[in-house]
């Protein structure tokens, strides 16, 4: 595609910090929690960006960000030249009509007391889109666009299966005809079978639609799936950021090795075969982040300098692709 | 299937029902297969495919009522399971046979710290002081790598992170050397890397002292890579049982070549388009007719609908409930 | 780009007044009503309520009791006030199904007459309570910080107060009577109705279909409207019909306590209190108005627990 060079979006040295709040009468702010802290990345017009990692790395809070349904510590979020943290909610409601997301979970991302009608109907009536009759023609035809029978369009959500309520997610985010849906977490809630459905759905109306996808995900296999680059994330700091292909062949930080080598890979000879690093330890807390690069109590290649101090992405690829990694030691073997 | 005196549990034709206000859920519907000694075996399936009930089924854990156990018979160690009172059967339970389970937070009592609840469960089927019970549940703690045993065996539940109390949990599950553990979802709630160490002790201590291990969950991933032998199941019903190199490469029956057909993996190099099962899990309140996966599978006949295939054994140990099986395995019919 | 093309995508609806944009989307689910037959979460919750036998009996109870007090004055034998000096302290027989109390009158057609009050302060001061309740609930839920701060902390201080004793302390103030008994029980209810909307917002502000309301754009007042408002009533509708059960007996304790409604006007709680002297001579005189209390108190009470199973969607299979 000719447009995929097109910048969409670009993220500069986004922070987000939570306070934590105590207090006897009221709440007051003591100390914070570092949930994203100075992550940049960039998605091009018609590409699937996709950020993976475990739970606390932040990758949610990306999402909710760049949305401004949080509003961020400090850092710039350019969308199509404007930087959507300066806006004013007015000026924000443009590019809300742009900016699309569909949540993990299709039981409460679904109002329980909407029909599929008005929760698909809700976009259009936000932004004044049509009158009725054409609005009721758009739903029911974007309703038939994800695979749902347009005749159900009374029906609540909890008539439904979880694959289907994702599917009425899905028509929600698309029926302003957006140019970036984040998705967050999209099929983790559903099961193997539906999965696959609605990662093929989605990639046909990518197709379709010639849509522009952040997909956010825990299960790398099911990003790399998706994605085209992938960013790999880790207590709020983007570690590693890569073609898709070349980060499974070719994964530069201990992390990303060892969460490539977590996941078993169904296919029972070649996992007999398959040498398995565990990485050690937990999660630690994104309250009190460790020194230094954050990985380096579970890293199995840490020295002293990994303690001390704190590495910064930088480019390991020699033919013109991106291919970054923050490590003192990127691409040593563990 | 219980002719080998390596069998350890034979399970046959496990009917478990419950009766609700909306009609008959047949939850477990005929299940039968048999565990040998020192093997893990996996059951796979999705939500409702009755995996999980089959477990507590094994552990007298159903509620009765609105349950029932229809017909059947659990067969552990020259011993019916089925046929024993609920007193007879704690001493089997979290005994001989003992379960991890998905959530840990649930399963572990918030009020009582670690060592506590581990002392008790010792305690229970041993007959030793505290003191040994202390010394046993260190070890314990120990043994499943948890840091700083002194200071754990008095933390709480909710001091741990997530892998940390499943780790507490299976110490819980071994304290009696089970022969047999039942690992329920172990590591669905936990984060990639901490799963990968959870399945990986969970491997090394069945080694180690040399128990059987019940494998239940839906990724397919990990069941290819712990398995001895696998149990597809499917809305209740066991459609596909065999060693786990069978199931990956030569299924028989159309529901696990969906499965496998929907999962991505990870080492593909080209984008090869994942084929899904159409549809979805059906209700178990309002099963379809015939074949209750007829609906879903592109190779149903008019015929699949008409009733329920036999499981049949179309190869020495590898059983299947499908009407085309045979053409697949004479080669008639493609599996593509 | 799009398969779509955009139909009159420039025509706005209407002006940018919330207050339209609101009244169009009903008017839009009444078409889609129109066309279809619903079922909503609300005819699910009916459905499960009519198999509710416990349930059933609580409404029959309840529809009864306000039948009687609209009709009270048709069905009543007698005037309530009418003193028949011949029928002193009578027994209950044919004339006086439930017998009279001292002054003559007949004790049926005072229990049915007390209908009227029970049933009135039951509805009218939990509609009060609902009033308050609803609006510094919502302030509460919707703003967090100092205003929930303070408010909150004012409920607080309504819950360390005894229920009774508040009425009792209330109605000393005011004076007896039937509006100040309306005004004290609805002063007194308004706390426990602010803590459950503001609990029940809270729980649904974090929902995320709110935060798909939000990265849509919509503003405040269509979340509220729209989203958390219709998704917030269910404890509510349980909490008040429950509730009418407590005024109920709050009336009749305020009344026992001679605090409430004046004589001669009959009330359940001062039937009571009049009967008291004569415990051991003529029972009939209790037993009736405290039966008359005992049914339409279980009644609401049936209802309302039936209600919380019903509109409990996790109930639901």
């Amino acid at each position: 595609m000719p447009e995929k060079d097109t910048l969409l979006l670009e993220v500069r040295n986004l922070k987000k910090y939570f306070n934590l709040r105590s207090g006897f009468f009221y709440s007051k702010s003591s100390s914070s929690v570092k949930a994203v802290d100075d992550i940049s990345f960039f998605i091009k017009k018609g590409e699937t960006f996709g950020l993976v990692g475990e739970s606390g790395c932040g990758k949610s809070t990306t999402a909710r960000l760049i949305l401004r349904l949080i509003k961020p510590t400090s850092g710039i979020i350019n969308y199509k030249g404007s930087d959507l943290v300066r806006l004013k909610n007015s000026q924000m409601l443009k590019y809300r009509k742009e900016i699309q997301i569909i949540f993990q979970d299709p039981y409460a991302s679904l109002s329980p007391r909407m029909t599929i009608g008005d929760i698909v109907n809700e976009p259009l009536e936000i932004h004044k889109v049509g009158n009725k009759n054409s609005r009721l023609k758009r739903i029911k035809e974007y309703l038939k666009t994800v695979g749902l029978n347009p005749e159900h369009i009374n029906r609540y959500p909890h008539e439904f299966s979880g694959g289907q309520r994702q599917r009425v997610g899905i028509a929600r985010a698309l029926v302003l005809q957006p140019e970036l849906i984040i998705c967050d977490e999209p099929v983790s809630a559903l099961d193997v079978s539906v999965q696959a459905q609605i990662l093929n759905l989605m990639l046909d109306l990518q197709n379709e639609f010639n849509l522009t996808y952040l997909f956010i995900a825990h299960d790398l296999s099911v990003v790399k799936y998706v994605s085209n680059r992938i960013g790999v994330m880790y207590l709020g700091k983007i570690v590693e950021v890569a073609p898709s292909e070349e980060l499974y062949v070719n994964p530069l930080h201990p992390y990303t090795m060892g969460l490539l080598s977590a996941i078993p890979i169904p296919d029972p000879e070649l996992e007999r075969k398959r040498q398995r690093i565990i990485l050690p330890g937990d999660v630690p807390s994104p309250i009190n982040p460790p020194s230094g690069c954050r990985f380096h109590p579970r890293c199995p290649n840490a020295q002293d300098i990994c303690s001390k101090e704190e590495p910064v992405l930088k480019n390991y690829n020699k033919d013109g692709k991106e291919h970054l990694a923050a490590c003192f030691f990127a691409g040593k073997p563990i | 299937m219980a002719d080998n005196n390596n069998t350890l549990l034979d399970i046959k034709d496990l009917r478990t029902y419950f009766y609700t206000d909306a009609g008959v859920v047949k939850a477990v519907d005929g299940v039968s297969f048999d565990l040998k000694k020192g093997e893990t075996l996996g059951i796979v399936g999705e939500t409702g495919s009755g995996k999980s009930i089959t477990a507590l089924t094994i552990l007298g854990l159903i509620a009765i009522p609105p349950g029932k156990i229809v017909s059947g018979y659990i067969d552990f160690d020259g011993q019916d399971l089925l046929k024993l009172k609920q007193k007879q059967l704690q001493k089997y339970r979290g005994n001989r046979i003992s379960m991890i389970f998905q959530d840990p937070m649930t399963s572990l009592n918030p009020v009582f710290t670690i060592g506590n609840q581990l002392m008790e469960a010792i305690l229970a089927h041993q007959k030793i002081t505290k003191k040994q019970a202390y010394d046993k549940a260190l070890e314990l703690l120990d043994m499943v790598g948890m840091p700083d045993i002194r200071k754990r065996m008095k933390s709480y539940p909710h001091e741990f992170s997530g892998g940390m109390r499943q780790r507490a949990m299976i110490a819980m599950a071994i304290a009696n050397s089970p022969s047999i553990l039942i690992a329920d979802e172990p590591t669905t709630a936990l984060d990639v890397t901490i799963q990968a160490q959870i399945l990986e002790l969970v491997e090394e201590l069945k080694n180690k002292t040399d128990s059987s291990v019940i494998l239940i969950t839906h990724d397919l991933g990990v069941i290819a890579k712990y398995a001895e032998r696998v149990l597809v199941m499917y809305a209740g019903k066991p459609v596909e049982f065999a060693n786990v190199n069978d199931i990956f490469y030569k299924p028989y029956h159309p529901y696990t070549m969906g499965l496998i057909g929907s999962v991505s993996k990870l080492n593909e190099e080209k984008k090869e388009r994942l084929k899904p099962i159409k549809g979805t899990p059906p209700s178990l309140i309002d099963l379809p007719e015939g074949c209750t996966f007829a609906p879903r599978c592109r190779f149903a006949l008019d015929s699949c609908r008409l009733s329920y295939p036999p499981n049949i054994e179309i190869e020495h140990g590898h059983f299947v409930s499908c009407f085309r099986s045979k053409e697949f395995y004479s080669g008639s019919l493609s599996r593509l | 780009m799009f398969p779509i093309k955009e139909e009159k995508n420039k025509q706005p609806i209407d002006d940018s007044d919330l207050g339209n944009i609101i009244e169009e989307s009903i008017t839009e689910e009444n078409k889609f009503d129109k066309k279809y037959s619903k079922s909503s979460l609300y005819k699910d919750a009916w459905r499960r309520l009519v198999r509710n036998k416990l349930a059933m009996i609580g409404l029959a109870i309840v529809i009864i009791m306000a039948l009687i007090a609209l009709l009270a004055p048709y069905i009543a034998p007698y005037d309530p006030t009418y003193r028949e000096k011949t029928a002193s302290q009578q027994g209950p027989s044919a004339s006086h199904w439930f017998g009279t109390d001292i002054l003559g009158r007949d004790i049926f057609s005072r229990v049915l007459y007390g209908t009227q009050i029970s049933m009135l302060v039951g509805v009218i001061a939990v509609a009060i309570s609902l009033a308050i309740g609803l609006f510094l609930g919502a302030i509460s839920g919707f703003f967090s910080g100092i205003p929930d701060a303070i408010i909150m902390r004012i409920a607080d201080i309504f819950f360390a107060f005894p229920y009774i004793l508040g009425a009792i302390a209330i109605m000393t103030i005011l004076g007896p009577g039937v509006l100040n008994i309306f005004i004290a029980i609805g002063l007194l209810g308004w706390a426990s109705v602010a803590r459950l909307f503001r609990s029940s917002i809270l729980s649904i502000k974090e929902k995320e279909y709110i935060e798909a309301a939000r990265a849509l754009g919509a503003s405040n007042s269509r979340i509220i409207m729209k989203h958390i408002l219709p998704n917030s009533f269910a404890p509510l509708i349980v909490y008040s019909t429950m509730n009418v059960g407590t005024a109920i007996i709050v009336e009749a304790a305020l009344s026992f306590l001679g605090l409430g409604v004046q004589p001669p006007t009959p009330s359940w709680g001062k039937m009571l209190s009049e009967s008291l002297n004569y415990i051991n001579s003529a029972p009939w005189l209790m037993f009736f108005p405290g039966l008359a209390i005992l049914i339409t108190v279980l009644g609401f009470v049936l209802l309302g627990d039936g209600l919380r199973d019903a509109l409990d969607p996790k109930l639901k299979r």
